[in-house]
Formats: structure tokens, C-alpha cells, sequence
């Protein structure tokens, strides 16, 4: 065990030597593992970070909640069997609100599309939602300050509004929106609320930190005519294991509301997180796999260079091998210098690329939210180690081999 | 007492479809502290013949006794061994490393024999203090002389206490002055005990030595002492 030990650390010592004995030529051999790297942790902290950012966005959706839509978010029918569908209205809200005996709290939503404005600050193409006081109790929003609407400002078709953080950072930087009045297109609305930091960039429109929240009343006053908009029934379950029963029993109350007979299929959707969780994994599954594939290849292509660079390098030192051969070197010492030469250039270069890489994710961090975590270090490290090993097993074995006799002749 | 024992050694290389005997029958003894030369032409297979001594390689038949151990068979690695031990080589090209100064370059065989960085160290500075060099011990080779580079090989072969000193043309790369002085040198470290085996064409260089062997077409055609010799 103390010969081992002594081996590999005289080993190491040469690989040290050899290593710096040729700055440039092992800079650049470097340079395909540190490329290789880079792009690789650079990848999964971005996929990483992207993944939180989605885990995040969805959890402020709530995993207990259901929307009956006219539409469903996402959808491989056809277009020209839905799009006769009717709106959903008020009254069929009512109705559903009278007889769904499962959910914990239902609220109709109208949304409209408008630019919000306090003083000189604008912000466009704000979507604002328009609901009842109940609507709270479907969503887990925190407040930053203020509260959501009440039911009596609800009823009156109060014009005040809750906010999301996004907004209120944009119109009122010194953070001292409340109580403050803004106009949400041409109205104007009381602050009432706002919202700590809920969602994610990756909800879109849909993202309630940059979203207005007003009561369904002051969307049919000032913005959309009764007729003309439908409404989503947001419909939160007892607890997530009711879900299915939540949801049947929805199903089955609207089909009654609008009249189907049971042979007619539903003329509406249920939407949950469910259907979004999906999509998003078979997106980013594809992502994370041609990711990957790509990442590989550069990583091969790296070590595909390191190995040629390593042949050169037995190549050249041929009467070096044949010196210490004949001065007493076995073949696994001959074998485990050169492996080590690799696997150390493999080793710097991966420290180099991951730094690389955490420089770089915090850079991209502004656009597209990363995470480094500690397994993206470990496999950084275990990769380049396995590189550099599997690239200069082929060198380390030939210079191995070498006949003393013939190295020593060689010219 | 009797260092190297060789009976009967052939060699015969392949070489495409040609077989080619470099060494045919070779027997000879040589024993502690002697001081041998062996001479030939180009193919008499004294090139041969040193690789076996040096347990570089292994005969095709016959015994090389080595210490009384018999070599002729022994594996890679236990050759290795031996000649890491029991071997001190010189060659015409000094076979430097490069890039190493004149303390690692002798201390080398030692890292191989699993001996200590201090313990190395010290007696690596020791040997090369023996031949002369203590001014230029963290010189690299480029910024040594042929006659100093020789040197530093000499201190790396001595460095193990080896059983033999085996030198082949050792100062062929080396103007005549310059191979004089490392003569003297081989002169020298065989007063001291050590035996000497030195492969030269040059008969000046040759009669050095106490005991010339000449080998053609992989013969041993003479083996005589030599008349002027006169130890140290």
C-alpha cells in the first residue's frame, strides 16, 4: 500500500513536471476539456435554474385547483370542431356556484388586456384580472401590504385594485404604492394590495406579479361588454386528494348548466397545473436531451484532442521513455506517469471551465434565471477525470509498450 | 568474485522474413571491479551483446547469470528491477532530460527504487559532487557542457551503487580533450571498487580498459588483457 502511494505521488510529481515543461502545449489541450466543460455545467444550471423558476411560477397556480374554461390550454383537437363553442356567462357561474357542493372556493375571471399608469410611469399590455373577493382563496398569494378586495367592495363594483410586484416596482419604485390611485386604461383605480414576489418570467401574461387585480363589476363597466367576454370558473378543492372528485363533480354541473345530453361531448375545458407540469417535462425533456447530446459531442470532441495531443507527446519523448525504462521505470510506472499527465490536464481544465461556467451562469442569470448546485460541480470534476483517463489510456499504453532498446535508438 | 556469467548466448532477430543471428555463441565471465572494453565492427553484435548485459533484453537461448541469479528468463518488470538496482548505464547521447536539472536528472533511478525525497536528495548531491560537478547542481542540461552533461550521467549511474557500469561510446559525442577527461573519470570510479564494461569501436578509447573483448559476426574472436594497463 505504501508503494502505491509513493508511485502515484512520484507520478503525479512527473505529470507536474512534464506538464509545465510544455506551458503552451498543455494550455491548449486544456482548452477542448475547458470549453467542453463550460458548455456542460453552464447547460444544467441554466435547465437547472429554468426548472426551479417553472417549480416556483407553478406552485403560485396551486396543485389544488381546476379552471373550467371555454378552451383548454392545450389542445390536439381541432380547431374548427371547438371554436363554436359558447361563452361561459356570469349566470352560468351563479348556477355552478349554487350547486357544486365539493370546492373549497370557487370565483368567476374575466381578463382584459390594458396599459396601467400612475403619474408619468406607464406599463402596457397589463393583464388584469377581474373576479370576486372569493377569487383570493383560489390562488396562494402573500401580500407585500394591503390585502385583497372584500366582498362588500366586490359587490359594489368598488374601483380598487390589488397589484403584483412587478407592477409595483415598475409605477412606484420608492415602494409606497398603497392607497395610491392609478389608471388602469382610462379608470381609475385605489390601491388596496400588493403582492409579494409570486410567479415566474415563464407564465407569461399569466404571471401574477405582473398582473392587476380588480373586481369582475369594473371589468364589465369600463372594458369588456358583458356579451362579448367569457369567463373561467377557478374552482379550488378541499384538499389536492379530492381533486378528481372536485373535478368530476364540475364536470358534471356544467354539463348540466349548458344542457348536454349525454351523448354530446363538453362544450368546455378543465384546466389544471396538471396539463401545464406535462407539457413543460416533454418540452424540457427534449431541451435537456438535445442539450445534452450537444454538450457531449464538444466534450468528445475534446477528448479527442487531448488523445492526439498525447500520442504527439509519447511520440516525442520516445527516447525519454526508453531513458527510464532502462534506468529501472516498469511499465505501470511508464503507464500511470502518462495517465496522470492526462487526467491532470483533464482536471485543470474542468476547474477552469467550471469557474468559466459559474461566471457565465451568473452572467445569464439577468436574462434566464441559473442554479449551480454541488452535483453540477461533482459530475464537472468526475467528467473531466473520466476524459482525461479515457483519452490518454491509448498514449499511456503505447509508451508503456515501447522496447527500451528500440526507444533509445530512435531519433 | 564472478559478477556476470554468460554461457552459450545467442541472439536471432526477425527481421520481415529474414532471420538475422546478431549474436551466435557467445560465452564469457566477468567478475567485480574488473575493467572490460568490448570492440567490434558494425553488426559483430557488440551492440547486442550490451543490451543483454544491461538486461535490456533477453537471449534467444543460453544462460546469463547475473550475481548468480539467472536473468535469461526473468520477466519485464523484474528486469526492470535489476537494472534499476544493479546497472549503472552511460550512454553516447547522455539521454538528459531536457527540462530537469542536473540533482533530478541523477536522483531519477533513485524516485524509481522507491527512495525518499530526502534520502534521494542528498545522495543524489553526494554523487554528483563525486564527479567533480557541486558547482552545477541546479544547472540544466542546456546550460552544461558535453563534457559536464557526461558527467551528470555518470553521477546518475553511480547514484544506485550499482554492480556494474556499463558505457557504451561514451565519449563519442565528446571532442578529445573533453573524452579524455571523462577517462580519467572511469579511471577513477574503478579504483574506487566498481567494475567498469565499456562498448567503444574507438581502440584508443578501448585501451583504457585492462581486458578487451572483440566479437565479429556475433563471435567472440578475442578476449586478451591489456598490456599497458595500469590500475590507479
Amino acid at each position: 500500500m505504501r508503494t502505491i502511494l509513493f508511485e502515484l505521488k512520484e507520478g503525479l510529481m512527473i505529470a507536474l513536471r512534464a506538464i509545465r515543461a510544455n506551458k503552451i502545449r498543455s494550455s491548449l489541450t486544456m482548452l477542448g476539456i475547458f470549453i467542453g466543460i463550460t458548455v456542460v455545467v453552464t447547460m444544467s444550471t441554466a435547465i437547472k435554474g429554468i426548472d426551479n423558476s417553472f417549480q416556483d411560477g407553478i406552485s403560485s397556480l396551486g396543485s389544488d385547483v381546476i379552471y373550467v374554461d371555454k378552451f383548454a390550454w392545450f389542445t390536439n383537437v381541432e380547431w374548427w370542431k371547438i371554436r363554436n363553442r359558447r361563452n361561459i356567462e356570469m349566470a352560468d357561474f351563479e348556477k355552478f356556484k349554487q350547486s357544486a357542493k365539493l370546492p373549497l372556493a370557487v370565483a368567476p375571471v374575466i381578463n382584459t388586456f390594458q396599459t396601467v399608469k400612475f403619474g408619468e410611469k406607464r406599463v402596457e399590455t397589463i393583464n388584469v384580472n377581474g373576479s370576486n373577493a372569493d377569487y383570493v382563496q383560489t390562488t396562494n398569494f402573500t401580500f407585500e401590504q394591503g390585502r385583497f378586495y372584500s366582498e362588500v367592495e366586490s359587490n359594489a363594483s368598488r374601483q380598487v385594485a390589488v397589484i403584483g410586484s412587478e407592477i409595483a416596482k415598475k409605477l412606484f419604485p420608492r415602494g409606497d404604492a398603497l392607497d395610491k390611485t392609478i389608471k388602469i386604461g382610462a379608470a381609475n383605480f385605489k390601491v388596496v394590495g400588493i403582492l409579494s414576489e409570486q410567479g415566474s418570467f415563464l407564465l407569461g401574461p399569466w404571471n401574477p406579479d405582473n398582473q392587476v387585480f380588480i373586481p369582475i363589476g369594473t371589468i364589465y363597466k369600463n372594458f369588456v361588454a358583458r356579451s362579448r367576454g367569457t369567463v373561467t370558473i377557478n374552482i379550488r378543492a378541499q384538499n389536492p386528494a379530492l381533486l378528481e372528485e372536485t373535478k368530476a363533480e364540475a364536470i358534471g354541473v356544467m354539463r348540466k348548466i349548458r344542457g348536454l345530453s349525454y351523448d354530446q361531448e363538453d362544450d368546455f375545458s378543465v384546466n389544471q397545473q396538471e396539463g401545464l407540469t406535462d407539457s413543460y417535462n416533454s418540452i424540457v425533456g427534449v431541451i435537456q436531451i438535445a442539450g445534452l447530446f450537444i454538450t457531449g459531442l464538444s466534450l468528445f470532441v475534446g477528448a479527442i484532442g487531448i488523445m492526439n495531443i498525447m500520442f504527439v507527446s509519447v511520440r516525442e519523448r520516445t527516447k525519454e521513455i526508453g531513458l527510464r525504462k532502462a534506468i529501472g521505470a516498469k511499465k505501470r510506472t511508464i503507464l500511470s506517469q502518462f495517465l496522470m499527465e492526462s487526467s491532470l490536464i483533464c482536471l485543470v481544465g474542468g476547474f477552469f471551465g467550471l469557474l468559466a461556467a459559474i461566471l457565465l451562469s451568473m452572467l445569464i442569470n439577468q436574462f434566464i434565471p441559473t442554479a449551480i448546485q454541488v452535483d453540477a460541480v461533482i459530475i464537472a470534476i468526475v467528467v473531466s477525470l473520466i476524459t482525461g483517463i479515457v483519452s490518454g489510456l491509448a498514449p499511456a499504453y503505447t509508451a508503456a509498450k515501447m522496447d527500451p532498446v528500440e526507444a533509445l535508438r530512435y531519433e | 568474485m564472478n559478477i556476470i556469467n554468460i554461457e552459450h548466448i545467442a541472439k536471432i532477430y526477425q527481421v520481415g522474413t529474414e532471420e538475422v543471428h546478431a549474436l551466435r555463441d557467445v560465452s564469457l565471465r566477468i567478475d567485480k571491479n574488473e575493467y572490460v572494453a568490448i570492440m567490434g565492427p558494425s553488426g559483430s553484435g557488440k551492440s547486442t551483446l550490451m543490451n543483454m548485459l544491461g538486461c535490456l533484453d533477453t537471449p534467444t537461448s543460453g544462460i546469463y547469470q547475473f550475481n548468480s541469479i539467472n536473468v535469461s528468463e526473468m520477466t519485464d518488470n523484474d528486469l526492470a528491477m535489476i537494472r534499476n538496482k544493479e546497472i549503472g548505464f552511460v550512454f553516447q547521447t547522455f539521454n538528459l532530460l531536457a527540462r530537469s536539472d542536473a540533482v533530478h536528472n541523477v536522483e531519477l533511478p533513485l524516485i524509481y527504487a522507491g527512495i525518499s525525497y530526502r534520502e534521494r536528495r542528498e545522495r543524489a548531491q553526494q554523487a554528483l559532487i563525486d564527479v567533480g560537478l557541486q558547482d552545477r547542481m541546479h544547472h540544466k542540461p542546456n546550460e552544461l557542457s558535453g563534457g559536464q552533461r557526461q558527467r551528470v550521467a555518470i553521477a546518475r549511474a553511480l547514484v544506485t551503487n550499482p554492480s556494474i557500469i556499463l558505457a557504451d561510446e561514451p565519449t563519442g559525442n565528446l571532442d578529445s580533450k573533453t573524452g579524455e577527461e571523462i577517462m580519467v573519470l572511469f579511471a577513477d570510479i574503478h579504483s574506487k571498487g566498481n567494475t567498469i564494461i565499456l562498448v567503444t569501436h574507438e581502440e584508443y578509447i578501448a585501451e583504457h580498459a585492462a581486458r578487451i573483448i572483440r566479437l565479429k559476426d556475433g563471435l567472440v574472436e578475442a578476449d586478451e588483457k591489456v598490456k599497458k594497463f595500469k590500475a590507479n
